[in-house]
């Protein structure tokens, strides 16, 4: 049985309660696609992106963070930010985030992305975590000395340009 | 009909409860699950403007229609990262 499991290959999206491991990612985007032609260009630049619960929050000291997802539509919404990554920039992306109890300083978040070409590389990168920020159905739910509460950033909408713009913006187009 | 409702976060605090079951006459949208619930919890009123919506786990309006067994989900603002 474990032998199956270290034979299953990574997904480049996923949510899951376990500890997130960057390396597996990393080989995920290094392997070529088995269906890309011959001739495809293969990497030149991977860069990887950890999130991870800080131990701060605008001014409060934070004791750990929960984090609940609504687990098929957050893998349709990283699905659709890796197609939207496609259209910009020619790179491969994984894409994890992690659910459940996580302790300061803990992996929340990680992306691998590769690319022929560092330029691509970094700027998808950034573009993957503001849209994770954006459109992903995932909370925070704060606990702190003295209390708890939950987070809520966007308002999640993938048809929203504006958003998707200034994701661009951020990562450098335009 | 039969829908399945998903509430998550602050919303399923308020809810307390992330599941329900409720019926709805043929014709019901998104919205009418929507203040259905709202008249049920009025402290998700707060709500109103923020909350994404998904039918079926897909995202959704609420104008869109809603069918016999489908699981209807109101998604707060999200913080996700």
């Amino acid at each position: 049985m474990n032998d199956n499991k270290m034979r299953m290959p990574t997904p480049l999206y996923a949510v899951t309660t376990e500890p997130l491991v960057l390396d597996t990612l990393i080989s995920a985007v290094t392997t070529t696609h088995p269906d890309a032609p011959a001739d495809t260009v293969g990497p030149g630049a991977i860069i990887s992106f950890v999130g991870v619960v800080r131990n701060e929050n605008a001014g409060r000291r934070v004791v750990r963070l929960e984090y609940e997802g609504y687990e098929p539509l957050a893998v349709r919404a990283f699905e659709r930010i890796g197609a939207e990554t496609a259209e910009r920039w020619s790179v491969r992306i994984a894409l994890h985030h992690r659910l459940g109890t996580l302790e300061i300083g803990e992996a929340s978040v990680i992306i691998a992305v590769a690319s022929p070409h560092r330029a691509d590389a970094f700027a998808a990168c950034r573009y993957v975590i503001e849209r994770v920020k954006q459109i992903v159905p995932i909370w925070k739910h704060e606990f702190f000395e003295g209390g708890d509460v939950w987070i809520e950033g966007a308002t999640a909408d993938p048809d929203n340009d504006e958003a998707r713009r200034d994701a661009c913006r951020i990562a450098g187009l335009e | 009909m039969r829908v399945n409702i998903r509430l998550f976060a602050r919303l399923r605090d308020i809810a307390g409860t992330g599941e329900l079951e409720r019926q709805f006459a043929e014709g019901a949208t998104v919205r009418t699950v929507w203040d259905t619930l709202a008249s049920e919890f009025p402290t998700l009123t707060d709500y109103e403007a923020s909350i994404s919506t998904a039918v079926n786990a897909e995202y959704s309006r609420m104008t869109t229609p809603v069918g016999d067994g489908d699981e209807v989900a109101f998604l707060p603002p999200v913080s996700g990262g």
